[in-house]
């Protein structure tokens, strides 16, 4: 089939998604889109895009299925461990000057980054004083996510990961494990908020002194990029601090006079 | 095929050394963006931009996200990213699941230069021990562009250059020297195929 009429019909099965079950795919970059989309017509045997928008539309069980497809995202616990050094080393000095400390992490999917940051900011004595909003579009995962559950044979590549972070013990300090998991400690999250809120439709909730969004904005269109960085402005006290993925940036962004660089190799910005 | 728009290479075992033999042929000012992706292990820097770069006259990046892909420089996928070209001609990241157990994979970049520069595209497919990148150059060959593989006999890993010999039946296979002469002419007027 010609491109072109992938391209429509990508078009508008995003826009009966969004018509229909308000979530607002359309400004996602189309790339990656299109692969996720093929990737899941294919998985639920439908031919073409266009035969995935009629069950979209017509079989209650197929849109909670693509959603899944949509937004599955794996991350690792203290991904890239440098960011998560130069976060201990350098940011929470300055976000324990604050009396009390509110960090939004958006995009959390299954909750890799929040038991990172939970577990850094414990080790640093700041986790009592500090909320984490911890918000994405897709519940099933923000529920993984509450659970804390990862599977046992990825807790070594983690290990590995928060010593070269900086961990000041050992992260099985903060995890017991059984029938094949390491559930992390519940007292963990007694400071995290996790919340269903979408970076393309809703607007910012709190004033936070730190939003950490990685590898979330690479999967946005430029339009969608700049939208959720003005969240993050406007979401942000002066001088609040942004982190991003290890190859993302607001260099590109219309929002990018709003930020400073403060560790420019880890990506970390400051609300100007 | 159309002027050539792009130049989309994808290796794996055995790559780095015909890169090392392409790239320094690349005259300064080439006109068109050279994107690579050549797997590379995940949870370290790489140090290939460097690598490439010292013995390449173009500029050897790696990619950042929302980037445009511009003439004249060589950019390489980052370990632990799919790289991607979107329509308006900038580089797109993800972290979307390893295809063929690889992360960057060159199915990914392959298929979306497809979509995005469709007959515009120069795709080349190096050493490797996987069959990434033979869908990519198929769909490269079925949007009209020109698909090149590096002939197997000179590959230290051939299984790759096969799966997308099979796969694509590509105009051209060569050798790293001729392959070299091919790329270097595609920046000069009037020399294509």
């Amino acid at each position: 089939m010609a491109s072109q009429d992938v391209d429509l019909e990508i078009q508008l099965l995003l826009e009966a998604i969004f018509e229909k079950y308000q979530y607002d795919f359309r400004r996602y970059g189309r790339a990656s889109m299109k692969r996720r989309l093929v990737r899941a017509a294919h998985r639920l045997g439908c031919r073409t895009l266009s035969a995935l928008q009629e069950r979209v539309l017509h079989e209650p069980t197929v849109f909670p299925q693509l959603l899944e497809d949509l937004t599955i995202q794996v991350s690792d616990l203290f991904r890239d461990p440098s960011y998560f050094r130069a976060v201990r080393e350098r940011v929470v000095p300055v976000l324990a000057t604050y009396p009390s400390v509110k960090l939004w992490i958006a995009g959390c999917a299954t909750g890799e980054e929040v038991y990172s940051y939970a577990i850094l900011l414990r080790e640093e004595g700041l986790l009592e004083r500090t909320i984490i909003y911890a918000t994405d579009i897709h519940p099933p995962a923000l529920a993984q996510a509450e659970a804390g559950v990862f599977a046992l044979e990825r807790m070594p590549a983690f290990s590995e990961n928060y010593q070269r972070a900086g961990g000041k013990g050992s992260l099985s300090d903060h995890y017991v494990t059984g029938y094949g998991g390491a559930a992390f400690d519940r007292s963990l999250r007694a400071r995290v908020v996790f919340a269903d809120h979408s970076l393309a439709t809703d607007e910012v909730f709190a004033e936070v002194q730190m939003v950490s969004c990685r590898n979330v904005l690479i999967y946005f269109d430029r339009g969608l990029q700049d939208r959720a960085l003005r969240l993050f402005a406007d979401a942000l006290c002066p001088m609040g601090f942004l982190g991003l993925g290890a190859r993302e940036t607001v260099r590109f962004s219309a929002q990018a006079g709003r930020f400073t660089d403060f560790d420019r190799g880890e990506r970390i910005y400051r609300r100007a | 095929m159309a002027e050539p728009r792009i130049v989309v290479i994808g290796g794996s075992a055995g790559a780095i050394e015909t890169l090392l033999e392409i790239l320094p042929a690349l005259p300064p000012g080439y006109p068109l963006p050279v994107v690579v992706v050549v797997h590379l292990p995940a949870g370290q820097p790489s140090l290939l931009a460097e690598v490439l770069g010292t013995r390449s006259a173009l500029p050897v990046v790696e990619a950042e996200d929302k980037a445009r892909a511009c003439p004249g420089t060589v950019y390489l996928a980052p370990p632990d990213y799919h790289l991607l070209l979107e329509g308006d001609g900038t580089l797109a990241l993800s972290v979307d699941a390893p295809v063929h157990h690889s992360r960057p994979a060159i199915d990914p970049l392959l298929e979306s230069a497809a979509d995005a520069f469709a007959d515009g595209v120069v795709a080349v497919v190096l050493s490797g021990a996987s069959s990434d990148g033979a869908a990519g150059l198929a769909a490269v060959r079925r949007a009209g562009g020109l698909a090149i593989v590096q002939d197997p006999a000179t590959a230290s890993s051939p299984l790759m250059p096969e799966a997308a010999l099979r796969a694509a039946d590509p105009e051209l296979v060569l050798s790293p020297a001729e392959l070299r002469v091919h790329l270097a002419a595609l920046g000069r007027t009037g020399v294509r195929r």
